[in-house]
């Protein structure tokens, strides 16, 4: 007696899913009994929602079988190429998804309410991959230049967009947690890319082994919340909040601290921000900027997805800690990266800043304050990957410099490339007709009209401080006096160096792995690469078009279906 | 079904006493077994090698075993003077009590009446029987891994961290052969039941039983692979690697003597007799058969279904040579396990039925598209595999050219690597 | 029946956890931990949560933990105590601290506060016949699908991620261009007559 499993059934003829004494409930959310018959093991899954999520998944999996059957001596450029391709058709993919969706009402559950299918996780599939095709243009060159080439790094690339996507849509706690690992996973390891430097190694275990605490802390929030409402699926949890006043509701509280810390570590929020000098210092600098872009970006998308759908209902309990937060982050992040001496460090701790302005956005709980943060997160990524790729080019070969001395006197070298860092930095700072100046502008204006005066005037005064620096930089570019570079950190392995000495394995001390290259950057103007060239005229061409015009805002409002 | 029927009216005394001889029932069964098997094994050896084998104890020698148990036994029990006490003298039990448990799931007869309490011929049937199976083969690598390492010497330490690389190598095959019969037995008798060994054993019943084993069922291929891979899990040759004599003069047990080495002399044949009966259960429809005057025999079909496994343990033991230990890694990693993943797919495949109506060959080709299209995807697969394995492999040997100090020579390299 | 069954498995895991924490030596301590999973197996079979306790010994004991013990017998670190070399003195009367408060919170809040708020679980109960491994596998393949093939991106990541962090990437010449390599022979061949004279020609270049 053969009974037929539509196990792979979807392109076969579907058989409704309700037979003999199981029913799955309309929104596809769970099975109530068991199912004898093997046809109810069928549920309806709109491919259309996971299209980006889709292509990303394909396009790394055939990029390694590809890098596994060709010649190890590809052709120069393919594996960026093919990534830059994929990250385009994903784009596609989220852009014909927006306009699939319409400007249709509130967030549907799909895939047995695993996911949302709304325009608030397209913003964000839009911005991710984007985010994907500047990160392997702008890691091309980088990653030629320090000898690392090769398939991994732009199929580690895809894989964290890929967790990144999943965070941005996820219907549930446990596809939350599940991006988030994907993510974090693969960007632990892009910190950690240059294997030749100590200070990359260094970065990748900090942020593994901090990032894996955060990650635990997380999962036992999950739990928690769990036990205290009986479901993951944000819609679950939230119609049981709505439905039900919980009396006791320490359990749930805790679930939700937990959660709040796990994702605050993501985005870099103070506290939980002790990372990031190191490991954005650390980690090679293209990849820097992406993690900068998608991790905050991705965890922003959770927190929201969180905080608003799954406990909407807890508002007086979560704002006052993100009020906190965002005051805490933006404080510390602007004071701290004043005393910078390095510039990628310096570039950590505005990041930490500007996260605060996302959760000033975010604590409003309205839909001008999410719209707002919606604006800061998508024209930050250009901003952000931006700047890193200008410090990358200007770092010479084995980031020999990243001190602030790198970038004197670039006007005078290069004033194009100056110009672009120019606007970067003005958008950071928050000067009007840049990006920076309208997204700064909507999250304060939020704060206002939440009647949070004190949170506008922090916020501004954080910005005012952060200009300090921002213009120092941007100054130090533009000085006329280019000063003899200062001695070079010269990076060799301690035990390198012993072997050395000592004459012991002369051969094998020699070999690539542990010899880092170190080559200064030459005093003349630095070659831009085509690749590069292009991201960063598309980049400054967007952070001043969305600064003088009004449809990034518009689409960000577009975006906001959470109210 | 519900599992075992004799839990259907709750836990009475009677119930309680038929488990408990049941308990003793296995127990004995497997340590008789072992005693047979090692006398069985020498002579069949001898036979195969034109000798005569053991002939001095007992009649015919048949009790040599007992006489090889009994020596052992009033021999010093040694620890040496470097081993960690507790795991030395724990380890012996870790390695036996795993083989034990696994043979509690196996079904060696249908169905038995004793006080009004009808009861399976098999000690335990838990709703998830197979996964059972794999948990005893999981924890079984600790006898082995800590028998060496607190032995607290050098080559007992080799053969353990040999033997666990290649039990947990061999281990994936297991469990993804093990997943076809699971797939098969779930489609025959409906998904619920689809791990009990019970109804493995029932789903290969049938008119022709022959025709109806998981062996048929799963071409082939499944029951071949899982054999390999239970063989490697068992360290028996011709991958007994992990005692070769040459190299590590004995292996892991080497610092164990008396009652601590017959512990694992023992371990070692109730593995060989404990799998052999998995195998019979898994492939050859455990105890089916023919019935004698309308009396089921069970337990005899499956004792000389068993014997015969055994024979053919002891036919590829006199045969065939060891092999060595890197090919014995790329076997499992880059032979067994992507073969069983392919064909587990197919199978996979052959079990989707498309609700074609109509009969003949050009509907059951419509009907079965799913398998067709795996056996194609297989296909593809295979030959990147094999590509990439050729391309990797030219990688890998100049990386080996590299450290041996060669000065690289890049046009042989470059045409090694596959590049035009 | 289930609450002996119940102290049994509550003894086990509290002995191993102790044990993990408490023994000197790192084998035993991987033993203990052992213990424990067999200790949450029990536990589990007695929630009739029969698939989840396989999987417990399957995956935890039976590949974690033997991982566990690879690494403790490869680094040779048995019967050595590496906590010694603590750099921040105060560290670990602090952990023992905040150890203690967290308890002490936990105490608490069980006592002053009411932990379930009573929320039946809305995500598969078990109801209803059939056993609970094909209940969770249906609930794997319905409501659940998406994660369930999520994970299997999770395991090809963590796949690459390990061969990129394990692999000494070392590029051969077959992947280098002729200048690359006879650039890098170069400065092998500068680097080592500069440490030992006597060295100086080991890398000639090959016949061309």
């Amino acid at each position: 007696m053969i009974q037929p499993l539509h196990l792979l059934g979807f392109l076969g003829q579907a058989s409704p899913a309700s037979s003999s004494g199981c029913t799955i409930a309309p929104g596809g959310f769970r099975v109530d009994g068991f199912c004898t018959d093997p046809g109810s093991l069928h549920i309806p899954v709109a491919y259309r929602s996971i299209i980006p999520v889709l292509v990303l998944t394909i396009g790394a999996l055939v990029m390694l079988a590809l890098s596994a059957v060709l010649p190890k001596r590809a052709r120069p450029g393919l594996w960026p190429a093919l990534t830059a391709l994929v990250g385009a058709f994903s784009l596609a993919g989220a852009v014909w998804q927006w306009y699939d969706l319409g400007t249709a009402g509130a967030a549907q559950p799909t895939i047995g309410g695993q996911i949302f299918y709304d325009r608030f996780s397209v913003l964000f599939l839009i911005l991710i991959s984007i985010a994907v095709i500047f990160g392997a243009l702008s890691a091309d060159s980088y990653l030629r230049r320090e000898g690392l080439d090769g398939i991994e790094a732009y199929i580690l690339m895809l894989m964290s967009a890929i967790g990144a996507m999943l965070m941005a849509q996820s219907g549930s706690l446990i596809m939350l947690f599940l991006g988030l690992e994907i993510m974090s996973i693969a960007l632990y390891v892009m910190a950690a890319y240059h294997r030749r430097r100590t200070q990359s190694g260094e970065a990748g275990l900090k942020y593994f082994i901090l990032g894996s605490f955060s990650s635990a802390l997380f999962l036992y929030g999950v739990a928690l919340i769990y036990g205290a409402t009986g479901s993951v699926e944000f819609g679950l949890i939230g119609n049981f909040l709505t439905g039900n006043v919980i009396a006791n509701n320490g359990v749930l509280l805790g679930g939700m601290a937990l959660v709040i810390v796990g994702l605050g570590f993501k985005v870099a929020a103070v506290p939980f921000h002790y990372w990031t000098p190191d490991v954005y210092q650390g980690s090679p600098t293209p990849f820097t900027g992406y993690m900068a872009a998608v991790a905050k970006a991705a965890g922003f998308a959770g927190l929201f997805r969180v905080l608003t759908q799954a406990l909407g209902t807890q508002q007086a309990n979560w704002r006052p800690i993100i009020w906190l937060m965002a005051v805490l982050t933006l404080g510390i992040g602007s004071v701290m990266a004043i005393a910078q001496k390095d510039l990628k460090r310096m570039m950590a701790y505005s990041s930490i800043s500007q996260a605060g302005y996302v959760l000033v956005g975010l604590q409003a709980a309205s839909a001008t304050g999410t719209s707002g943060a919606l604006f800061y997160l998508f024209t930050y990524i250009f901003v952000i990957v931006g700047t890193f790729a200008v410090i990358g080019l200007l770092q010479g070969r084995g980031e020999a410099r990243s001190d602030l001395g790198v970038i004197r006197g670039l006007g005078r070298r290069q004033p194009l490339l100056a110009g672009v860092m120019l606007v970067f930095l003005l958008a950071q700072a928050g000067v009007p007709f840049t990006s920076g100046f309208l997204a700064k502008f909507y999250v304060i204006q939020a704060a206002v009209q939440r009647g949070q005066y004190w949170l506008a005037v922090i916020a501004m005064l954080a910005a005012a401080i952060a200009a300090f620096f921002y213009l120092r930089i941007a100054l130090l570019m533009y000085s006329s006096d280019p000063a003899e570079p200062g001695p070079l950190p010269v990076d060799v392995p301690p035990a390198d160096a012993g072997v050395l000495t000592l004459g012991l394995e002369p051969i094998a001390s020699l070999d690539l792995e542990t010899t880092l290259v170190i080559d200064p950057p030459s005093r003349g103007p630095v070659p831009v690469p085509l690749a590069v060239g292009a991201v960063l005229a598309v980049s400054a061409a967007f952070t001043i078009a969305a600064g003088v015009s009004s449809f990034a805002i518009d689409f960000a409002k577009q975006a906001t279906t959470l109210f | 079904m519900g599992g075992d029927p004799l839990f259907a009216h709750g836990l009475s005394l009677a119930v309680w006493l038929i488990l408990l001889g049941k308990v003793v029932a296995v127990f004995v069964i497997v340590l008789v077994s072992v005693l047979f098997m090692v006398m069985y094994e020498r002579k069949a050896v001898a036979w195969l090698g034109v000798r005569y084998g053991p002939n001095r104890a007992g009649p015919n020698g048949w009790l040599q075993s007992l006489a090889d148990g009994t020596k052992l036994l009033f021999k010093e029990a040694f620890t040496p003077r470097t081993a960690d006490k507790w795991v030395y003298k724990l380890a012996p039990y870790l390695m036996l009590v795993p083989i034990m448990i696994a043979f509690s799931i196996v079904p060696m007869g249908g169905e038995i009446t004793i006080a009004h309490h009808t009861t399976y011929v098999q000690l335990a049937d838990p709703p998830w029987g197979i996964l059972f199976l794999l948990m005893a083969s999981g924890i079984a690598v600790y006898g082995v891994m800590l028998a060496g390492w607190a032995s607290g010497s050098k080559y007992p330490l080799l053969g353990s961290v040999r033997a666990s690389a290649q039990l947990i190598s061999y281990e994936a095959v297991l469990g993804l052969t093990t997943a076809t019969v699971v797939m098969v037995t779930g489609n025959a008798s409906g998904f619920g039941d689809a791990l009990h060994t019970h109804a493995i054993v029932a789903a290969q019943s049938g008119h022709l039983a022959f025709l109806h084993w998981n062996f048929i069922h799963t071409a082939f291929v499944s029951f071949i692979l899982f054999t390999i891979a239970i063989t490697a899990e068992m360290t028996r040759p011709p991958f007994d690697l992990v005692e070769a004599e040459e190299e590590l003069s004995g292996g892991y047990n080497l610092e164990y003597s008396s009652i601590d080495f017959a512990w694992f002399y023992l371990a070692e044949y109730a593995a060989l007799v404990t799998n052999s009966a998995i195998l019979v259960t898994l492939w050859f429809g455990g105890p089916n058969g023919p019935t004698v005057f309308g009396h089921s025999i069970g337990p005899f079909w499956f004792a000389v279904k068993v014997l015969v496994v055994l024979y053919l343990y002891v036919w590829v033991r006199a045969t065939l040579p060891r092999l060595r230990y890197d090919q014995l890694m790329d076997l499992g990693w880059k032979r067994l396990i992507p073969f069983a993943l392919a064909w587990l797919m197919i199978v996979a495949g052959f079990q989707v039925t498309n609700n074609v109506s109509g009969s003949g060959f050009g509907h059951w080709l419509a009907q079965k598209a799913w398998g067709f299209v795996a056996i194609g995807a297989a296909i593809v697969l295979a030959v990147l595999f094999l590509r990439a394995v050729e391309v990797g492999g030219g990688a890998s040997e100049v990386e080996t050219a590299q450290q041996d100090r060669l000065a690289p020579d890049g046009r042989e390299v470059a045409r090694r690597g596959g590049t035009p | 029946m289930d609450w002996a069954v119940y102290l049994v498995g509550a003894a086990m895991i509290l002995t191993g956890a102790l044990g993990v924490i408490l023994l000197r030596n790192p084998v035993h301590c991987a033993l203990m931990l052992v213990f424990t999973m067999f200790g949450i197996f029990l536990e589990f079979i007695n929630q009739g949560a029969d698939f989840l306790a396989a999987v417990q010994i399957i995956v935890y004991a039976g590949a974690v933990v033997i991982l566990f013990l690879f690494v403790i017998m490869f680094l040779g670190v048995d019967r050595k105590e590496a906590i010694g070399a603590e750099r921040l003195r105060f560290q670990r009367p602090l952990a023992i601290l905040l150890g203690l408060v967290a308890l002490v919170e936990i105490l608490a809040l069980s006592r002053v506060d009411h932990w379930v708020s009573g929320a039946p679980a809305q995500s598969g109960a078990l109801k209803g016949a059939g056993s609970n491994v094909a209940k969770l596998g249906q609930s794997l393949y319905t409501g659940y699908l998406l994660p369930f093939e999520m994970t299997a991106a999770l395991l090809v990541i963590a796949v690459v991620a390990a061969v990129v962090m394990s692999r000494r990437h070392q590029p051969s010449a077959g992947e280098m261009s002729p200048a690359a390599q006879k650039e890098l022979r170069e400065s092998h061949q500068s680097a080592l007559s500069a440490s030992d004279p006597s060295l100086a020609g080991r890398l000639e270049a090959p016949s061309e």
